[in-house]
């Protein structure tokens, strides 16, 4: 075996024939084995047992479990709660992809133009990236307080009364993607920004000297060209905003009213850890990745028409 | 035209800063004074008293010694097997590279939130819970920052690397003196992607740490929230300031590098 560091590795010219380097092949496994092992552990070997998991009822701090064969699905798919608990995640979703990408954009369209400070700006937008969303959570569940918070004080100046964020379940559902949006719109930001700036200039100019209208011109030459951008940013917010946990938990615990912000990966975590239904946790965790597998194909799908 | 262009500029930065504004304000208030409405834009009086009760009762000091132990721990033990993966895809012949390498990309489509429920049961069966040990080993594993330094490697002028075998160099020297050297920036993108990551991980420290010898600034902060929040936000709002400042001087600091790192997958190779 080669040992990393130890004697010269490629002491040999390179063998152009058939044959493989057996220093070499044993310096890549000893690079490799500890990551690979990694994910087959703590990785793979989970995402093949919660389907074996989903087959039965247990309780994830006792080792008794019983079959139930597809009792678990038969279940979820059955279930109110459980479309209730999909359309949560399908307004948040969208909402929260369209509500980042429309402003995401706004922002990179006015931060193109030559203002004063523009770069601080750039950069105070994206800090919310870098933050936890545990803490902006825990921090906007109080700027949101129907009672003391900054958004009644703001709305009571102009003589309108807030809604109640944490009773009523839309309201609650909007307060979660309004703080998820504004976390996340720096990362849209400067990359529609990115790509606005390596636009094709010419086509400006053309349209400047054919007189066409700013809104045309936006529609019809700028938007266009931001494809790609566009393309790959709704399907990295989508699969970012489906995951969301730790606003949920700081913010609302999946309330009020139950289920009125469970989104599906918090209904994972509430099943398993909460109602001690660990089986039936499984059974949503499978239906959640098979829905981020789908969306995943269908990406690379799309991507490939794309490039070609 | 510039006056629109300014006006849009004020207010972006207003929607950015008027809750921060209000959150350290609150932090600094007394409890009257934080619930009062209409509220007060000026705290009276103005007072540290919420940084030093969460300091002292709350054990803040202890959750931001566990956030650095981790943070520092996951993003050293990532940057390294990145780069040692990275290494081998990019630079060395071995049987089943290609089907080796899709097993690491492959991982990055596997959300953690699934995987929660069989690690959990391992960990616990492992006598894990409430260790670093079982909140860090199973964080540790690298598939995205492979991805990143793998494409760099295979951009590096492919002379130097034929150079380097003729001459007989080691693993280690042509590591550090030649692929390195010229890899910097991208190993600093990686290194602060993960450090971003790391300090904000959630939902696995949540389920692990139950006490708080382990628990990471985020996770002391949700628990603080639920034992005071609605009847005390002033120490909630004190644990908050203190759980974020630590990244943001970082990002302070590299705010170039970081952008440009978190941004880094959108960029096509």
């Amino acid at each position: 075996m080669a040992a990393a560091g130890a004697g010269p590795l490629h002491a040999e010219p390179p063998r152009r024939k058939r044959g493989w380097n057996w220093r070499e092949i044993g310096l890549a496994a000893l690079l490799l084995a500890p990551n690979l092992a990694l994910l087959v552990v703590f990785t793979y070997r989970p995402l093949v047992d919660n389907i074996r998991l989903s087959f039965y009822n247990w309780n994830i701090s006792s080792p008794r479990m019983r079959f139930v064969g597809l009792g678990n699905y038969v279940e979820w798919f059955t279930s109110s709660d459980s479309w209730t608990i999909m359309a949560n995640t399908v307004i948040f979703t969208v909402a929260a992809v369209a509500g980042s990408m429309v402003l995401g954009l706004a922002l990179a369209l006015l931060l193109d133009q030559k203002l004063f400070g523009r770069g601080a700006v750039r950069s105070l937008v994206f800090a919310p990236y870098v933050i936890s969303g545990a803490a902006i959570g825990v921090a906007f569940q109080f700027v949101f307080d129907p009672n003391f918070g900054l958004i009644q004080d703001l709305l009571d100046k102009v003589g309108v009364t807030a809604p109640n964020f944490y009773q009523n379940s839309g309201w609650a559902l909007f307060m979660v993607t309004a703080t998820y949006i504004w976390k996340n719109l720096g990362y849209v930001f400067v990359i529609y920004l990115a790509a606005l700036q390596g636009r094709r200039k010419d086509l400006d100019e053309a349209s400047e000297i054919d007189g066409t209208s700013p809104t045309r011109h936006f529609f019809r030459v700028v938007l266009p060209q931001l494809r790609p951008t566009t393309f790959f940013l709704s399907v990295t917010v989508l699969l970012s905003s489906f995951q969301v946990f730790d606003i949920i938990q700081a913010m609302t615990q999946g309330g009020p009213l139950g289920i009125g912000t469970t989104t599906i990966v918090f209904q994972v975590y509430q099943e398993t850890f909460v109602n001690s239904r660990a089986g039936y946790g499984a059974t949503v965790a499978t239906i959640m990745f098979t829905i981020v597998l789908v969306i995943t194909l269908i990406q690379v799908r799309l991507q490939d028409g794309n490039d070609a | 035209m510039k006056v629109i262009g300014y006006l849009g500029l004020a207010l972006v930065v207003a929607m950015i800063l008027v809750p921060v504004y209000f959150i350290v304000v609150t932090s600094l208030k007394t409890q009257p004074d934080i619930y009062s409405d209409p509220l007060t834009w000026i705290p009276n009086p103005l007072q540290p008293g919420n940084y030093s009760y969460v300091m002292e009762t709350v054990n803040f000091g202890t959750y931001l010694r566990n956030s650095i132990i981790i943070t520092v721990i996951l993003t050293v033990v990532q940057v390294a097997l990145g780069v040692m993966s990275a290494y081998a895809f990019a630079f060395l012949r071995f049987p089943f590279r290609n089907a080796l390498f899709l097993v690491v990309v492959a991982a990055l489509m596997v959300p953690n939130q699934i995987t929660i429920i069989s690690n959990y049961a391992l960990v616990a069966s492992l006598g894990w819970r409430n260790t670093f040990v079982g909140i860090i080993v199973p964080l540790a594993g690298v598939a995205f920052g492979a991805f990143l330094m793998r494409n760099h490697f295979l951009s590096l002028p492919k002379e130097i690397m034929e150079a380097a075998r003729m001459d007989g160099t080691s693993f280690l020297r042509t590591l550090w003196r030649v692929v390195l050297p010229m890899s910097w920036p991208t190993v600093v993108a990686f290194t602060l992607i993960t450090l971003v990551n790391e300090w904000n991980q959630y939902l696995w420290p949540f389920l692990i740490a139950d006490t708080d010898v382990v628990t990471p600034l985020p996770v002391g902060l949700t628990r603080l929230q639920q034992n005071e929040g609605l009847t005390n936000w002033g120490p909630v709002m004190a644990g908050t300031v203190l759980t974020t400042v630590p990244i943001l001087i970082v990002y302070l600091i590299l705010q170039k590098r970081m952008i440009k790192g978190l941004t880094a997958g959108a960029v096509k190779g």
